[in-house]
């Protein structure tokens, strides 16, 4: 097996906070090889943004990577100084955000704002910059690229500006894309077409993607393996098809039936939609144990007192539950 | 369950007029809602679904009367309801409320949960003081929140319970109609599970009316009894949930369809792919052609949405042989 463009050993992101200190990334591990799509996926607050923000190592605030090794290209990214990281983000690692309205320059033409990425990482003069800058509207699809390098974002539509962000985001020709729920704001004809070119562009450039969403269905249809996160931790990780074909983590099988195309189309058609009850816990708050004990349908006498590790269950499957441990439910 | 008409709307319009810019002499005319004729049952969920800017919450804020149309009528219970004035406005206001999506902005910060569920009862003087309270926690308790919340402000909720203290305003009045305008689309999936099956109790327990609006075609597919799907301004398909989804008629409901990604691995890559963006209907004819694989001469005269079987209404020259 080839080694791992990305991989992450028990990344820990903690945030000092005045209610005291918080693991908003709670000891993620994860691989990701080249050509590959990873989906991660979980509900707001799950730590899912900040996971990409630490590969980043842009964590806001007063937030700080407090333990573990993100190791891109046989390289830990965490000792290299500022100035290297620097070189890398944009050009290596690049990521793109949901709403691309705040992630662009208002008071930029478009065809600058991609210039720029390319003049600094790739020393071209600037003339030459803005060239290959309509060349990269043209591959990501927008028409008459000549025109629209001229345009500024608010001239274009949210899905031509996600478009854009993919160009400048594809401007060196990264070996990693960190996409943050890039399809969240868009409607749904436009989602299809942006996740097309994101696939496409992935295989063009062997690169791979970081697909973060709370959209079960973007996942299925766009990713290779799946990580699902609940309360800064990973529970469950699993190529795609095995997880939506026998999901494992009682939270994973909630998540799936409280959508309700998977009820109209299991049959259920006009039944209640299954619910997960309560909602996620503040990570101020959490107990000793599970993390998903005060939900879970299942809960084992072991859920209280110890946390499940993330084990083997079948290859390639791992989930962090006691369910399959061989002890009895305190709840049947 | 149905039983005759509560809403006839028809002919319904409203332009907004774009000014081209300070410089510009040039206006734009909008047409957010463009000539819709449709009918709300007695006791039905009407999805209506479509993208940004089709026009939907445009017919949401005129069925509530927050904006006066520019053309066409909507009778309630046989009366125009942009006849009402005085009483007759505030009676049909107390019959017809609306749910918002997004809860931060619809919910005043400053008020607690509890004065805002019994505000409208205040406002329509009904009840003394003691009744209003009691029914307003009565409505609370029904829509999933606790005694012991009355007294919090609305950012000591999760979002899944500010939509609850919404709803819990909405009904408190005893409306017949209730207009949801995207109401669990800024929620979280297995918070959005826990409302849908509220939205779907609550109105067998007081028998409502639902217009549901989202651009959501699993949700609209789960709540809703008939769907009409709109395209800039106008309704281009109309029938029941079954016949929408199984046996789509019109090329844009079967494409928004097919754009949607399943939630089964296995079913990649398949359906059609739909090109562009919704763009302002320009020139005559169908607003759909520039998008429209099964585009054809016919096309440049707008086709009406005609009567295809017995539920199905549909706005296509090809509907039925394509």
């Amino acid at each position: 097996m080839q080694t791992p463009l990305l991989e992450i050993k028990d990344l820990v992101t903690v945030f000092n906070t005045a209610r005291g200190r918080i693991k908003a990334v709670d000891g993620v591990s994860l691989q990701v090889h080249s050509g590959e799509t990873l989906g991660i996926v979980g509900e707001s607050g799950c730590g899912k943004t900040m996971l990409a923000l630490s590969i980043m190592r842009l964590v806001p605030g007063d937030g700080r990577i407090a333990n573990g090794e993100i190791i891109f290209s046989g390289q830990n990214l965490l000792t290299l100084s500022e100035e290297d990281m620097r070189a890398r983000r944009g050009s290596e690692i690049s990521m793109i955000f949901q709403e691309p309205m705040t992630s662009l320059n208002p008071v930029l033409r478009i065809g600058e704002q991609i210039a720029e990425a390319i003049r600094l990482h790739r020393n071209l003069p600037a003339k030459k910059a803005l060239e290959l800058s309509v060349d990269l509207l043209r591959e990501v699809g927008i028409p008459d690229p000549q025109k629209r390098v001229r345009d500024y974002p608010h001239n274009l539509s949210g899905g031509m500006r996600q478009r854009v962000m993919i160009a400048m985001a594809m401007s060196c020709h990264p070996k990693l894309l960190l996409a943050d729920e890039p399809t969240t704001a868009l409607d749904v004809t436009i989602q299809a077409q942006i996740l097309d070119l994101i696939s496409s562009l992935k295989q063009k450039n062997n690169m791979a993607v970081i697909f973060i969403t709370h959209d079960l269905g973007v996942i299925a249809q766009n990713a290779q393996k799946v990580a699902v996160m609940y309360a800064g931790k990973i529970v469950e990780s699993a190529p795609v098809e095995a997880l939506f074909a026998k999901p494992l983590h009682p939270y994973t099988e909630g998540l799936l039936e409280s959508i309700p195309a998977v009820c109209a189309a299991s049959g259920r058609k006009g039944e209640y939609l299954k619910t997960i009850p309560g909602t996620v816990p503040g990570l101020y708050d959490l107990t000793a144990g599970c993390r998903f004990q005060d939900r879970c349908p299942y809960a084992f006498a072991d859920c209280q007192s110890k946390e499940p590790a993330l084990a083997e269950i079948e290859t390639g499957h791992f989930v962090s539950c006691w369910k399959y441990d061989g002890k009895n439910s305190l709840r049947e | 369950m149905m039983s005759g008409t509560l809403v006839e709307i028809s002919q319904l319009s409203k332009q907004y007029t774009l000014s081209g810019g300070f410089f510009s002499a040039q206006k734009r005319i909008i047409h957010a809602v463009n000539h819709i004729d449709l009918q709300i049952f007695k006791g039905e969920t009407l999805g209506v679904v479509g993208e940004s800017g089709c026009g939907k919450s445009t017919l949401a804020r005129l069925m509530t009367r927050l904006e006066k149309p520019t053309g066409g009528s909507i009778n309630f219970k046989g009366e125009n309801i942009f006849s009402y004035s005085g009483e007759a406005l505030k009676s049909y206001r107390r019959g017809v409320q609306i749910i918002f999506q997004d809860t931060y902005s619809s919910l005043n910060p400053r008020k607690t949960a509890f004065s805002m569920i019994q505000e409208p009862l205040t406002i329509h003087r009904l009840g003394i003081r003691s009744e209003r309270e009691e029914r307003a926690l009565d409505i609370m308790e029904r829509v999933g929140l606790k005694k012991e919340q009355a007294h919090r402000y609305p950012h000591e909720f999760s979002g899944g319970q500010r939509q609850r203290i919404g709803i819990a305003r909405a009904l408190v009045l005893n409306p017949e109609l209730i207009i949801a305008d995207e109401p669990v689309s800024s929620l979280d999936v297995s918070i959005q599970a826990q409302i849908l099956n509220l939205i779907k109790d609550l109105k067998r327990d007081f028998n409502l009316t639902y217009l549901f609006i989202s651009h959501d075609l699993n949700v609209i597919r789960y709540i809703s009894d008939r769907v009409a799907v709109m395209y800039l301004g106008k309704i281009v398909e109309l029938s029941s949930n079954e016949n929408i989804y199984n046996r789509p008629l019109h090329p844009y409901t079967r494409m928004l369809l097919d754009a949607v990604p399943s939630c089964d691995p296995r079913e990649r890559g398949r359906g059609i792919k739909m090109k562009g963006e919704v763009g302002f209907a320009e020139g005559q004819g169908c607003s759909f052609q520039p998008r429209c694989p099964y585009r054809a001469e016919i096309c440049k005269h707008e086709p009406p949405l005609k009567q295809i079987d017995e539920q199905s209404f549909c706005a296509c020259h090809m509907a039925g042989t394509i």
